[in-house]
């Protein structure tokens, strides 16, 4: 472990250009050579071209693993959720129905599920994930919370969730504007409201600022 | 359930479970099947030798099983003699099937000569499937899977089978054959 300060995994989806840099780059990850584990995501396709990259939160509850019958699915010390361990994995597709968060992927001809794991190998010697080295926005960076705070002054990081009556922290945490009161992101009642839901992500280039494409 | 997120605090603790409380309030299983990676792997000495000692006593008791079981079953002894057949009702190559002792086993009596008779398991000794005297050719057959028997002996000629069929003791007494006994009872 290095003594540096504590780098933290920021992603910050207003800044995503949808150039799928990221999605090569952990096809390239020694651990899971030509399977990339994240998604991106295209908001609205039909009305916008605004993308956002879906990479392992790391709950502190993880549902992924609260559903797994085969107790497959387990979290390191430092808050890592890893991918499910090939002998347990049962391939039921428990944890991909159930993340909150839309992470997991089921590699059906290999048995097993799949998903990102922080590049374990490389943030836990200090190195950054691949994706966050190859980000050209740096939609996903990996950094101290101090440079986050220099380098983005409009934005503050946010990792608390609520889903329902169930309040998850994440380790990897997501810039929101700074303006924005909560320190808790609603994900549900978000769903349902369509001035902060669905509505906002539509006119996300038409109303740039008040939309929630920070920085 | 909800910790402040504190900045900073990158190194999150334990796994929450989705109701908060901690893991000593949990229930059972979810203490036997933790999410953290060092946990789940972690053995307790007490756990080990609770293991080590109930799984070498389970085979303990399973060979002292074993061991009554086969005294208790050596008891009956020798089998009583049962009249299985006149001499008159059976003619030579002829083969009647009976149970020996009264309703159990099914057997085979085979009549090889005027005085010569053989009895076996009708059980063939692969899979209990019932044997077929071929009298002419002088062997006793399985059809469930070519099986063949020497119909003099008992022994396998060819086929899946292992062990011979378990031949029967008989006794001719006056006009009719008894059955004194089974080969393999009497060998143990």
């Amino acid at each position: 472990m290095t003594a540096a300060p504590q780098r933290e995994f920021f992603i910050d989806p207003g800044r995503c250009i949808g150039c799928q840099a990221c999605v090569q780059a952990c096809t390239e990850c020694d651990t899971h050579r030509g399977v990339s584990m994240i998604q991106l995501d295209f908001v609205d396709r039909g009305r916008s071209t605004q993308t956002a990259p879906v990479v392992c939160m790391h709950c502190d509850s993880p549902t992924c693993a609260e559903v797994c019958p085969a107790d497959a699915i387990k979290r390191t010390e430092d808050g890592v959720v890893q991918t499910a361990r090939k002998p347990r994995c049962i391939a039921c597709n428990n944890c991909v129905l159930a993340c909150p968060f839309g992470v997991p992927k089921m590699h059906t001809e290999m048995h097993l599920m799949m998903k990102c794991d922080m590049c374990y190998d490389r943030t836990s010697v200090g190195l950054k994930p691949m994706c966050a080295s190859v980000c050209p926005s740096q939609a996903l960076a990996f950094t101290t919370r101090e440079e986050m705070a220099l380098l983005r002054p409009s934005a503050r990081p946010v990792n608390t969730f609520r889903f329902g009556h169930q309040t998850i922290r994440t380790k990897v945490a997501t810039l929101v504007p700074r303006e924005v009161p909560e320190e808790i992101v609603d994900v549900t009642a978000a769903t349902f409201d369509p001035t902060i839901g669905h509505e906002m992500l539509d006119d996300v280039f038409l109303d740039g600022d008040e939309a929630g494409v920070s920085s | 359930m909800s910790r402040p997120a504190a900045p900073g605090d990158a190194d999150a603790g334990p796994t929450v479970a989705p109701d908060g409380r901690v893991l000593a309030e949990q229930p059972k299983w979810r203490r036997d099947f933790p999410i953290d990676w060092p946990r789940d792997e972690y053995v307790s000495r007490r756990d080990l030798v609770k293991f080590i000692v109930l799984t070498s006593g389970a085979f303990a008791a399973g060979q002292l099983w074993i061991v009554l079981k086969s005294l208790v079953r050596r008891r009956p002894g020798a089998s009583p003699a049962v009249p299985i057949a006149r001499l008159d009702e059976l003619p030579v190559g002829g083969a009647r099937s009976f149970t020996y002792p009264e309703g159990g086993t099914p057997r085979l009596l085979v009549r090889l000569g005027e005085r010569r008779f053989v009895a076996y398991d009708q059980q063939c000794t692969h899979l209990l499937c019932p044997v077929v005297p071929v009298v002419e050719a002088g062997r006793l057959h399985c059809p469930c899977h070519d099986g063949w028997f020497d119909l003099e002996t008992g022994g396998v000629i060819s086929g899946p089978p292992q062990r011979p069929l378990p031949r029967v003791l008989l006794e001719v007494r006056g006009g009719t054959v008894w059955a004194t006994g089974v080969e393999a009872e009497a060998a143990s």
